[in-house]
């Protein structure tokens, strides 16, 4: 088994450190030729609009859109959660549109409202420890999504999805590249 | 979840927001329609300033945190995450722009230093980045709550000569710690000048424990993707961009030359009819009170 990470921008080293700790091989995808060689995908915590565009002038959006379309696994994080993706509340930007939700960018506020803290995810035994930074939500879920943790939007009193999944697309507000917990990533191998 | 019962500030926080803006591009911009031409040209964030290093260096005088209007029209144009420069010391401008709503605080050497002591970056929930030429400028300021570190090169030159002595002398003194014995490390720590636990880290790991930029002097595409060829995880680019012929052309080349920073080709290609370059000056000629990058060691 091969798992790559869009490396156009962002965090994907870190990604690609904990795949091999899992002791399967990683490997950095910038191209179609290297998109072709891997059985899983992963869109790392970055900038969405910086990851978006250069994926556009690089015509990858089309080819990631196909293989998502026809299986590959995928796992985003963050700013791959935008990307993934249909839409994004107030914001026009390239998005793969292959994960059918509506997510709300930087949706907690700005970097000094970013917090970590554990949280139930369902399936889970334990809590995982999830870091929010500048991290979207998800604001409308398609019928096919399953919501597998939310946090209560403090204004509006309702849950707002923040780790979906849609078949075999996953997609996190927060980042578990940036702790040691493996499960997460553990999920995107059992379906690749 | 109840997201009241969370924490904010903590190193994982402050730390992990420049590991976002990794292999990315952060531009100087001075008002919000430049501001616009970053964001769209894809870069990870902009520095929110009231004049760029090559106008300060050219004004002279005392240069201060900008103006908070400035910095407010920028936070609200765009959605990248917006930085801002306080002066070295100055607590109470780094206070002010955290009110404003940065997300990221530069204590930086282009403006005029108001004291020796730098900053106590522990007190605040806003991350800072700040300049180091060397391993001991940079884990002095990471032992003072710097949540990232850039080398200082020297601003607003158009010269990436000192970005790369900086890069290049970091590496070299981390390379170095990661082949002494640990019993001498502590005299490795007195002779770099840095706290000893952070030399122990650096020895262990053989990599600083925060994000390192390049800044100071990247004015080309090719600037950009020799400062990633030598190690460093990003690019600020201050004056190089909007001192230029034809900034939208220059800063969209840059940020592909960042990510493809490996691909001779691609660099060829974006480097192709960008106009003027910004005007470089030759380091040598700077008197010394006129070298930024020695303020604040």
């Amino acid at each position: 088994m091969k798992i790559g990470a869009l490396a156009l921008q962002g965090d994907f080293r870190e990604h690609l450190a904990m795949i091999r700790s899992l002791g399967v091989e990683g490997i950095e995808v910038r191209t179609e030729e290297e998109l072709d060689r891997i059985d899983g995908l992963i869109i790392p915590g970055g900038e969405s609009t910086a990851i978006g565009r250069l994926a556009a002038i690089y015509g990858l959006i089309e080819p990631l859109r196909d293989k998502i379309n026809d299986g590959l696994p995928v796992l985003g994080t963050c700013a791959g959660m935008i990307f993934l993706a249909s839409a994004t509340l107030r914001h026009e930007q390239p998005q793969l549109e292959v994960l059918d939700v509506v997510v709300e960018r930087n949706a907690f506020g700005r970097q000094i409202d970013s917090f970590e803290a554990a949280m139930a995810v369902a399936g889970f035994d334990d809590p995982v420890h999830a870091v929010f930074i500048r991290a979207p939500w998800i604001h409308k879920v398609g019928a096919d999504v399953d919501v597998l943790a939310s946090v209560e939007d403090l204004e509006s009193g309702e849950l707002r999805p923040v780790f979906v999944r849609q078949g075999r697309i996953l997609a996190t507000s927060f980042h578990p590249e940036l702790t040691a917990d493996t499960r997460i990533h553990e999920m995107l191998m059992e379906v690749s | 979840m109840n997201t009241s019962s969370s924490e904010r500030g903590t190193d994982l926080v402050k730390r992990g927001l420049a590991e976002m803006l990794k292999g990315g591009v952060i531009m100087d911009v001075v008002n919000v329609e430049q501001a616009r031409i970053a964001e769209a040209a894809g870069a990870v964030a902009v520095m929110a300033l009231e004049r760029v290093p090559a106008d300060i260096r050219a004004h002279g005088g005392v240069a201060r945190m900008a103006d908070p209007s400035i910095v407010e029209q920028i936070v609200d144009a765009v959605s990248i995450p917006v930085m801002a420069k306080s002066r070295i010391g100055h607590f109470v401008e780094a206070q002010v722009l955290e009110s404003l709503g940065v997300d990221y605080i530069d204590e930086s050497e282009v403006l005029t230093p108001v004291d020796d002591n730098h900053i106590d970056k522990w007190n605040f929930t806003v991350p800072f980045v700040c300049g180091a030429k060397d391993l001991g400028e940079a884990l002095r300021r990471i032992g003072e709550g710097a949540a990232m570190i850039r080398t200082k090169g020297e601003p607003g030159t158009g010269n990436v000569v000192e970005a790369v002595k900086h890069m290049r002398m970091m590496n070299k003194q981390i390379r170095r710690l990661t082949v002494l014995d640990e019993n001498e490390l502590m005299a490795a720590a007195k002779e770099l000048r840095a706290p000893y636990m952070l030399v122990k880290e650096v020895a262990e790991t053989g990599d600083l424990p925060v994000v390192n930029f390049a800044a100071g002097g990247i004015a080309t595409p090719s600037d950009a993707a020799l400062m990633m060829q030598l190690g460093c995880d990003g690019v600020f680019v201050g004056s190089g961009i909007f001192k230029s012929g034809d900034p939208a052309v220059r800063a969209r080349a840059i940020v592909e030359a960042t990510t493809f920073y490996k691909d001779a080709s691609k660099i060829a290609k974006v480097s192709r009819n960008l106009g003027e370059a910004m005007v470089g000056i030759n380091v040598d000629t700077l008197a010394p009170e006129d070298r930024m990058q020695d303020r604040g060691l």
